[in-house]
């Protein structure tokens, strides 16, 4: 059995990290003031709003991809607003892709930020206004920093549950070799190919991958844990 | 003093649990502990004069500054307020060593000669070896004055001060105390010191406040709150006065200090303090006794001759609390009500006020 590398599995692999890589930049900017509006407001709109940002965690990813196709699609609103800004139909691109992948890892990149920003409370903030930091200046010297373990969390598993999405890129990427088509969707075209040697190839590779991510965070937490107690 | 030095907290502030109603002059120097128990108020009072906390009807001006006037519409925050506090627990900045602790507001307060400020600040508190360590691997007592340090170092106007020692236990309290005397003496900038240890008062302060249920049941200087026998401000055990001194005589022999004060000369243990030096003396009122005759033999050498100007009754039905006016001081007894009566003890009767026992202070 010879390592199927070939030219399709490369850039498979590729599109695949370059993916991942992207949504979980995007997740970090969107995700780390949104984390710390919900860990800070009092405002009535919190509730719906962490409901919302929780939704993709619990719907279906073909209903998530479903309703991201019609709204990306010609005549959906998404499309029509990029259509009209002259960008063309997002659907079955990679930007559609990278977009409909923010949406579906966002609240795992919200969870483990809100909750480190939570478990700081209000006392560190308060102090550094006592000593003349502004908010802004407080937030990025103090809060980020005291709430770094969750940050680092929040991108690997933005990141590995981006390379581990499946439903939603077949729906809304449809699979297009060297456009959408991703690790997942590529064993899943292996399989029905009846390809099984090179699909286990790349399953096995994903299983490594992942565990390789969950050893690497629960490690990374114990080593964070003795640091501050 | 004129007004316009000194400090004005107007704060009133209504909550479904907890009212707050409080309007205070306070002078631009020394030490103002604000004194109550728990749930008295003084805590939100400290966060509403930092703007931690905003009353709804509130005026806070500090000498010309003028932090908060709900009349005109002006409320400053937090950080652009030139202030200082310390807060119960000593919350430094986990991720950031001694010395960047230390140096985060000082960065931020951009004020000429802040370098000097900073190494005054270290060696103060006598923090200077502890600039390389992080936060946790500190105790107790070194983190809390690695905060004071970092609140100074910003020389601000005014040093809010959250209960700094309840956190600690009796022997880092005591570690810290003599840090905070030092502050005192050497600093010009006046604090806000919250406590409700009857011993950080005597050490400590120089004018009081006390807090009861969000309003203040008295203030003026420290001297005077405590000598006042209707509703006092500390009671029980801990009710009695607070003197001031000057060591005028040691004697090595029994080693005993006397320290004159403006009412007489009093017989202290000989602590090691220089003759010529300042000191606080608390007499309790459980340790005078009163008697009607000069006393000659008796193992209680320090007699006063004192007027008595008031008698009034104590928690319990039992005791009296006498205000016993000596000189230019007050001293509290707390004798029972048959003692009254047997030796016909009334305000205008001359007495001697015998003192078993007094603490000096510093």
């Amino acid at each position: 059995m010879n390592f199927p590398l070939n030219q399709d599995t490369c850039d498979a692999i590729g599109l695949t990290l370059k993916l991942a890589a992207l949504a979980t930049l995007i997740l970090l900017m969107l995700a780390t003031p949104l984390a710390w509006w919900l860990s800070q407001t009092r405002s009535k709109w919190r509730a719906p709003i962490a409901a919302l940002a929780t939704l993709p965690l619990v719907l279906p990813p073909s209903v998530l991809g479903f309703y991201l196709l019609v709204a990306m699609g010609p005549h959906g609103p998404l499309g029509q607003l990029t259509q009209a800004l002259g960008w063309g139909v997002l659907s079955f691109t990679f930007t559609g892709l990278l977009i409909g992948s923010v949406i579906f890892s966002l609240p795992f990149a919200v969870q483990p930020m809100q909750n480190a920003f939570e478990a700081m409370g209000v006392r560190p903030m308060e102090v550094a206004y006592t000593l003349r930091a502004s908010p802004i200046d407080a937030f990025f010297t103090v809060a980020l920093p005291l709430a770094r373990p969750g940050l680092i969390t929040a991108a690997i598993l933005s990141f590995s549950h981006t390379v581990g999405e499946f439903g939603v890129v077949l729906m809304i990427g449809g699979n297009i070799p060297g456009k959408t088509r991703v690790v997942s969707t590529q064993i899943y075209g292996h399989v029905e190919a009846m390809e099984y040697a090179q699909a286990h190839w790349l399953a096995g590779g994903m299983l490594v991958f992942s565990f390789g991510v969950l050893l690497a965070l629960s490690m990374m937490r114990k080593r964070v844990g003795q640091v501050r107690p | 003093m004129t007004a316009a030095d000194g400090l004005r907290i107007r704060v009133k502030l209504a909550r479904s649990d907890f009212s707050l109603n409080v309007d205070l002059d306070l002078p631009s120097q020394g030490i103002t502990v604000l004194f109550g128990a728990s749930g008295s108020g003084k805590t939100t009072l400290l966060r509403c004069v930092a703007g931690l906390e905003r009353p709804a009807n509130g005026l806070i001006r500090v000498g010309q500054a003028l932090w908060q006037d709900d009349a005109r519409h002006i409320f400053v925050p937090t950080w652009e307020r030139d202030l200082g506090y310390v807060f119960q627990e000593a919350s430094l900045f986990e991720h950031l060593d001694v010395q960047k602790n230390v140096a985060f507001g000082l960065k931020r307060s951009k004020k000429p000669g802040a370098s000097e400020a900073l190494s005054r600040a270290i060696e103060l508190l006598g923090i200077g070896h502890l600039m390389h360590r992080q936060p946790a691997s500190l105790s107790g007592g070194e983190r809390q004055r690695v905060a004071i340090a970092r609140a100074l170092a910003t020389q601000p106007r005014l040093l809010l001060l959250d209960e700094p020692l309840s956190a600690l236990d009796h022997a880092r309290r005591h570690e810290i105390l003599p840090w905070l005397e030092k502050m005192r003496d050497e600093l010009s900038v006046p604090m806000l010191y919250i406590t409700h240890s009857a011993d950080e008062v005597a050490r400590l302060a120089d004018y009081l406040v006390v807090l009861d249920q969000g309003s203040v049941k008295a203030y003026g200087t420290a001297q005077d709150v405590l000598a006042r026998v209707e509703s006092p401000a500390i009671g029980g055990e801990d009710a009695g006065v607070l003197l001031r001194g000057t060591v005028v005589r040691r004697d090595a022999r029994w080693h005993l200090s006397q320290v004159e004060f403006p009412g007489g000369f009093l017989w202290v243990r000989d602590n090691d303090i220089a003759l010529g030096q300042q000191v606080r003396l608390r007499v309790l009122a459980r340790d005078i006794s009163i008697s009607a005759l000069e006393p000659h033999e008796s193992s209680i050498q320090n007699h006063l001759k004192g007027c008595i100007e008031t008698i009034v009754d104590d928690a319990h039905p039992s005791q009296a609390l006498v205000r016993i006016r000596c000189g230019e001081s007050i001293l509290l007894a707390r004798v029972t009500q048959r003692a009254i009566s047997l030796l016909n003890l009334r305000a205008g009767s001359h007495i001697w006020a015998q003192v078993k026992s007094v603490a000096v202070i510093e």
